[in-house]
């Protein structure tokens, strides 16, 4: 295994070294890690077929330009905890990264190898290296600049505002964050599910910020127990970063939508991770009996597929996927389309609900829906779904889970006027810095771009902590 | 944590509790609430909150025990802690001067009531309050009500106290007398909170309601407290509690409250098996 002395050629023979997982059968009766991570073996075999490319493309793939090429070597090499240390001068939190980056949408697609063989896979290394150095305890705490004296207030505990926290703290500056929800991790917490993301993964991080000196202060809501000018101007801080996300779910606004049994997926997947009912009665929050019954989520998200994956383990007899356009249309990631028809979800494309119809209790029998074919391409070159005349049927369903993306909730910006928002009630920055329009307040992540990914929050994060620190310490001279 | 600092029952199974909350004591606005979790294992539940003491740093909750949360939280007495507690969340009530004000209140709906009726005699109105109970021993807030009323009418069911009916009764009663009333409150059960929209509809008095929805964040984040508002779904946590009581759609309220009964009485029981703690007065 010797990386240096390997041609191109053999690079090239060598397979993509598929991720081991639970066996699909087993794992939809449970809720651990469904991908149990590459073996040493397998890891350096992947890392050899990085052919190692004068302009490494792969990066401009990624949103935080991580330098894949050289931790992909340190593997190669059998230097791990050495790749760890690359892939953190860009990201902090790899191991989460590794995890849920839509990575055929970013480093992968544009990895030389993916046009005539199969792309390297990144996102599997960079697991495999953040897990090495977490499992054998080799976390290095980074070194803490001296005390500035600065106070800095980050709203929000999801990867953008831990993002931000952890470079800040790390500057020297005292970074207090201010979460609402009485756990800390925001989406990582409450909405990915265990057997994709584990819990203890995300508290590890958050451990370590702990330990680098940030405050965290769970039970916080900003708009109603303390508004970003009291943060400003009566508790002392010199600057806000906003990153609260996009945590108000939508709904349909079609009929029968209130009826007992249609949940939004915000509120099932809140009930089963952050309140944990699928241990009821263990733990005191219930959630909808899916055992036996027909489940219907709709739409076609990352979301959508941990929504009607978790029914499933709550012992679905049927979890579909209604979805109105085709399955290329879906937006989330291939593996997870992929895991889930392997655990038996059906998927229902070109489907578009109209009703939901009730019993005389109002529970919910089943979802009015119209079946749809694709037709002329639209503005973006999509072809549109158009609905088939006289294709209405009803789908027998005993809960139905919408999740068809979320909007964002307005008390901040409700509360601090000058704070310039978008129609969609999104906050406005510039994004270069990710300042507001408001003096020393800065956003970033899903509360500026809406519902988006973990790397482009936690990029967003580290920007606005880069653009924090100069405005910082451009004025303390 | 947060640190009870009294906990004393005003009736039986209704206890009132003070917490330890300086940042939500110095906030709070009539008509707000807290989300609580008792222990780490526990739901979050909405409270509303009763009163506070802003010098003090603290906040009194009074609770009726129904089931498996609110009964574990009056197991609790003074010097015992509760996990979280955020607050103060939900639109504060909408006080002006109206004129006359009613205030109704039935059962526990009395306590969630005061804090707006203190607001609406601060505001300047002739405030009178009416506060249902099944019978005498389950009054309460009496004296505190008193101080703040210009009018003030208890009634029970059983005609153990006060006026013998409900509390639609007596506010039939008042109108019938020729009493001009410009603005009417009314929290407690759904089926007493749709009679009084029902009692006021035909005289177009402005009324409104306290909705309680079952709410697991609090915050605008799930959408499990949506309500039926003006054939419009509304979060109730966010842009209520409280509502216009003629445009409410109760039917969907009471229906959607049941959602979790089986589930509901299944920690009840376990929570009776495991808590020896005598919850009553
Ligand atoms: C179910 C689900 C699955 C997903 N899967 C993927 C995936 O596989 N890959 C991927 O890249 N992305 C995925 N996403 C999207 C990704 O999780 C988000 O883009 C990302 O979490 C956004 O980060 P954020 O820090 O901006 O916000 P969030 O993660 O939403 O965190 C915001 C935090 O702020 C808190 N907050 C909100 N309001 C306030 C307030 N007023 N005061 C204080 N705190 C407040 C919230 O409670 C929350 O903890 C998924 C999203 C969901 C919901
Ligand atoms: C804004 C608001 C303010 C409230 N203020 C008070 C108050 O000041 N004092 C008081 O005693 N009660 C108040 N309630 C009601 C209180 O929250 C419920 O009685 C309590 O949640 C019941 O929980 P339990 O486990 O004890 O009973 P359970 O047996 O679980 O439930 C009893 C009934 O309470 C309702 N309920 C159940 N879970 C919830 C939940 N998570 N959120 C809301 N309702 C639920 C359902 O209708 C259920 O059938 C308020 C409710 C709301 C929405
Ligand atoms: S952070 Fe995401 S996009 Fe960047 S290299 Fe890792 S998996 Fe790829
Ligand atoms: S583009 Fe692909 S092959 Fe080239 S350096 Fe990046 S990962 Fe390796
Ligand atoms: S309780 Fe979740 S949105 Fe109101
Ligand atoms: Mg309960």
């Amino acid at each position: 295994m010797d990386a240096q002395h390997i041609t191109t050629k053999e690079r090239l023979a060598i397979p993509r070294q598929q991720m081991p997982s639970q066996d699909p059968v087993i794992r939809s009766h449970n809720f651990q890690e469904v991908n149990l991570g590459y073996t040493i073996e397998q890891a350096q075999r992947e890392a050899q077929r990085c052919i190692q490319c004068k302009d490494p493309v792969c990066i401009k793939g990624c949103p935080v330009n991580i330098k894949i090429d050289q931790f992909i070597k340190l593997i190669a090499d059998g230097n791990f905890l050495g790749a760890a240390r690359k892939i953190k001068e860009d990201n902090v939190l790899p191991a989460i990264c590794g995890r849920v980056c839509p990575q055929e949408d970013q480093c992968e697609k544009t990895c030389v190898l993916a046009k005539k063989y199969t792309p390297v896979a990144i996102g599997n290394l960079e697991r495999f290296a953040a897990d090495y150095e977490r499992e054998n305890g080799s976390v290095e705490l980074p070194t803490v600049q001296p005390a500035t004296g600065k106070k800095v207030a980050v709203i929000g505990s999801g990867p953008a505002g831990l993002s931000c926290a952890n470079d800040l703290v790390q500057l020297g500056h005292a970074v207090t964050v201010f979460e609402a929800l009485h756990e800390l991790g925001g989406v990582l917490m409450y909405g990915i599910p265990e057997f994709r993301l584990p819990k203890e993964i995300v508290q590890a991080e958050i451990e370590g910020m702990k330990k680098l000196g940030v405050v965290f202060i769970t039970n916080s809501v900003a708009g109603r127990s303390v508004t970003i000018d009291e943060l400003l101007e009566e508790e002392g801080f010199d600057a806000i970063f906003i990153g609260v996300g996009a945590g108000l779910p939508w709904f349909m606004g079609i009929p029968g939508e209130n009826l007992l049994g249609v949940y939004s997926a915000n509120e099932f997947l809140t009930r089963v991770n952050l309140m944990k009912s699928y241990q009821f009665p263990d733990n005191d929050t219930p959630v909808f009996n899916c055992t036996g019954k027909n489940v219907a989520v709709f739409g076609g998200g990352n979301t959508a597929m941990d929504a009607v994956r978790t029914a499933k383990r709550l012992g679905a007899e049927h979890a579909y996927i209604v979805y109105r356009r085709s399955e290329a249309e879906m937006p989330a990631r291939l593996e997870e389309v992929h895991h889930a028809k392997e655990e038996g979800i059906e998927f229902l494309m070109l489907m578009n609900p109209l009703e939901f119809v009730g019993n005389e209790e109002q529970w919910l029998t089943g979802a009015k829906c119209l079946r749809m074919e694709l037709g002329e391409p639209d503005d973006s070159g999509r072809r549109r779904p158009v609905p088939i005349k006289g294709s209405e049927f009803i789908l027998p369903v005993d809960m139905a889970i919408i999740s068809i993306g979320n909007g964002s909730n307005p008390l901040i910006q409700q509360t601090t006027p000058d704070i310039e928002v978008s129609k969609r009630d999104t906050i406005v920055v510039d994004i270069n810095t990710m300042a507001t329009s408001k003096e020393s307040v800065y956003a970033g992540g899903d509360i500026v771009t809406g519902g988006a990914t973990v790397i482009l929050a936690m990029g967003a994060g580290r920007t606005a902590a880069a653009a924090i620190h100069e405005k910082l310490m451009a004025a303390g001279e | 944590m947060y640190k009870i600092v009294s906990a004393i029952f005003l009736a039986e199974n209704i206890k009132k509790i003070e917490i330890e909350a300086p940042r939500i004591a110095k906030k709070r606005k009539a008509g707000q609430f807290v989300m609580i979790r008792v222990g780490e294992s526990s739901e979050r539940i909405p409270l509303t909150i009763a009163d506070s003491d802003p010098e003090k740093g603290t906040i009194s909750l009074i609770v009726q025990g129904m089931g498996k949360s609110t009964r574990e939280l009056n197991c609790k007495a003074e010097g015992d802690s509760i996990h979280d507690i955020v607050g103060p969340l939900g639109t504060p009530s909408h006080i002006e001067k109206f004129g006359t004000a009613v205030s109704i209140g039935g059962g526990v709906g009395t306590a969630i009531a005061y804090p707006t009726a203190v607001a609406l005699k601060e505001a300047g109105n002739y405030v009178i309050t009416i506060n249902g109970a099944r019978s005498k021993e389950l009054v309460i807030l009496e004296p505190e009500m008193r101080a703040v009323s210009d009018e003030a009418y208890i009634t029970t069911d059983d005609g153990s106290y006060g006026f013998h009916g409900f509390v639609t009764q007596k506010l039939q009663e008042l109108l019938d007398s020729g009493k001009t009333i410009d603005y009417v409150l009314a929290i407690g059960p759904i089926p007493m909170m749709r009679a009084v929209a029902e009692v006021t509809r035909p005289y177009g008095i402005k009324t409104v309601v306290s909705l309680n929805p079952i709410m697991v964040d609090g915050t605008g984040m799930c959408g499990g407290c949506r309500v039926t508002v003006d054939n419009q779904t509304k979060f109730a946590c966010v842009d209520g509690p409280e509502f216009d009581a003629h445009l409410v759609d109760f039917k969907n309220l009471s229906d959607r409250n049941k959602m979790y009964l089986p589930e509901e009485r299944k920690s009840a029981d376990l929570f009776a098996h495991k808590c020896n703690l005598n919850t009553l007065k």
